[in-house]
């Protein structure tokens, strides 16, 4: 049953090949089993086998949706009323959610089962899933290696098939990069596309939720239910929503595909840049015209988002205090001792460091210099998107520039894991949704294709990933020991 | 640009943010690192760009200034570290 599509599964489901109670303990039972690669912080069997047991009512009463009874995991980023809800923080290990993020409501009313909630980076600061205060998830094709970050544990379970679907949130690539590395598909929808309303807080002018699947089909079926207009996030955009699913058959005839020649320079691993060679050309036989492209302003993309994010993280996260909820110091010595010990107790290096350089770059004195500066570099690498966007259909290029690298290999370096984001980051930017897609191995490890496209363009980026997935097979290789 | 340890220092107390002393050299090594990666940006001219705050250069909506939410004091005081007679309790600020 694990192996199955969403589709697939909503079919038995109606067709009373198995129940979602069946289904949901079949999954569990896997999380049990594969309990070593650490992907789930918290898992919610009480509750899972209770909503299972509604979802197959509600299936037997005629009135079901796609997603009812179908076993999903969310991002511990995602707000749960009743439900520990961490962000891969100490900050956060007692804070039990007053309500649910939109995001979770919409699988709830859909009648989707939680599973439980996945291990991620620490605030979504990290691309390794290391920084973790529940420690290192271990990828699921190679367990010495990293399933990316900062949704490593919602990859890695997908890949080792311990929910039907996941959750990601992406703000400089946390969605496509460890879909990349786990070779799963992966969707980071247009900023506003999916309500921020109960997704805890990094940088808010990039971050952004989307499906973590199997297929393009199922990311399709996912992304249904989690866009939308939210009144309740004041950056969600009031935009009409299209039938996901509708444009997946359309053919690829005379699509245009721009290649930036700033993606497949100096840095980019060569047998990476063999698999993304070779999808390129699956796409030139599905009738593609591919032609080469210049975006000059990319390579500032890690400098202007290394100002931009940590700018935004310094005032989102300064309403973790130890006075209203979370981690509190013992016996604080007055007001600034409960502030300052707190939050150097509570949160660990990495989210220290941004903090810091957000502080910095905001202060009296260097507003100018870093801060504006950023946003205006990031006018122009935005302005790249829209000029190669106006010529071709979909931009195409590598997700990370190497396979997934060693646990321990990188997290003493933080300037050399900030520069593994340099295929991911400039989109986040810019705001326009992009994909990875399973496209090959090397190694025995995946390789992931990035499908950048124009703002809500999520269904032609579906359709681009569908066609392909219906003449490769990559998205359904299941890792050694997980079939 | 490099930063001391000392304005690690400064900026943990702008931050109220404990840092331990046996890590400042090491965070001043890594600000010193971003701040280098951040100079490649003033290689672009940006003379008369309008700063992008927001990807779809959306401004804030509006709404009808009436009563939208509730009380939920308990529920949410209920998760609180410290609280007596619906305050939020923290060591003492006036003398």
């Amino acid at each position: 049953m694990h192996t199955k599509s969403i589709a697939e599964l909503a079919k038995g489901l109606r067709a009373g090949e198995f129940s979602s109670l069946e289904l949901t303990q079949a999954f569990l039972a896997r999380i049990r089993q594969h309990r070593a690669l650490n992907c789930y912080i918290t898992v919610t069997e009480d509750l899972a086998l209770q909503q299972a047991k509604a979802a197959d009512a509600r299936i037997a009463s005629g009135e079901a949706t796609l997603l009812t009874g179908i076993p999903i995991a969310q991002k511990d980023i995602f707000c749960t009323a009743g439900v520990k809800t961490t962000c891969g923080s100490k900050m956060l290990d007692n804070f039990i959610a007053p309500y649910d993020a939109t995001v979770v409501e919409k699988f709830n009313a859909a009648g989707a089962v939680m599973l439980g909630k996945l291990n991620m980076d620490e605030f979504a600061m990290g691309s390794s899933n290391e920084t973790s205060y529940y420690g290192a998830v271990k990828n699921p094709w190679d367990t010495q290696a990293v399933p990316g970050g900062s949704s490593g544990g919602s990859a890695a379970a997908l890949a080792a098939r311990l929910a039907a679907a996941v959750t990601g949130t992406d703000t400089g690539g946390s969605i496509r990069q460890p879909a990349a590395f786990c070779g799963i598909t992966g969707l980071k929808p247009t900023y506003g596309r999916v309500s921020r309303y109960g997704m805890i807080a990094y940088a808010s002018s990039l971050d952004q939720g989307g499906p973590m699947t199997r297929s393009a089909e199922d990311a399709a079926i996912l992304l249904q239910v989690m866009a939308g207009f939210d009144e309740k996030d004041s950056t969600s955009v009031d935009q009409p929503l299209p039938d996901y699913s509708a444009a997946l058959n359309n053919r690829l005839d005379g699509l245009k595909i721009g290649l930036p020649k700033e993606f497949f320079g100096e840095g980019l691993n060569s047998d990476v840049a063999a698999v993304i060679e070779a999808a390129v050309n699956e796409y030139r036989k599905l009738g593609a015209v591919v032609k080469e492209i210049s975006m000059p302003n990319l390579k500032l993309a890690i400098p202007a988002y290394y100002v931009i994010a940590p700018a935004e993280c310094s005032a989102n996260l300064s309403r973790f205090d130890g006075v209203r909820f979370g981690y509190r110091c013992e016996n604080p010595a007055d007001l600034t001792d409960l502030y300052t010990r707190s939050r150097g107790e509570a949160f660990g290096k990495e989210v220290k460091r941004r903090i810091l350089m957000g502080t910095y770059a905001l202060s009296a004195g260097y507003y100018d210099a870093y801060y504006i500066k950023a946003q205006k570099v990031r006018r122009l690498i935005s302005d790249d998107f829209k000029n190669a966007l106006a010529e071709v259909d979909v931009i195409m290029g590598p997700v990370a520039p190497s396979t997934a690298f060693g646990i321990g290999e990188k997290i003493g370096n933080p300037i050399e894991m900030y520069l593994s984001d340099i295929y991911t980051i400039a989109i986040n930017l810019a705001g326009v949704p992009a994909m990875s897609v399973p496209a090959g191995f090397v190694g025995g490890k995946p390789v992931g294709l990035q499908l950048i496209g124009n703002y809500f363009a999520e269904d032609k980026l579906l359709n681009i990933a569908h066609q392909y997935q219906q003449v490769t097979n990559w998205h359904q290789q299941i890792p050694p020991g997980f079939e | 640009m490099s930063l001391t340890a000392d304005d690690v220092k400064k900026i943990a107390h702008l931050a109220r943010l404990g840092i331990d002393d046996k890590d400042v050299e090491a965070y001043a090594r890594d600000l010193s690192g971003m701040l280098d990666l951040m100079t490649q940006m003033s290689e672009l001219n940006t003379e008369g760009v309008q700063p992008m705050a927001h990807p779809l250069d959306q401004v804030q909506r509006l709404r009808p200034d009436v009563v939208t939410e509730h009380d939920q004091r308990e529920q949410f005081q209920a998760i609180a570290p410290q609280v007596e007679a619906g305050l939020y309790l923290v060591p003492k600020v006036i003398e």
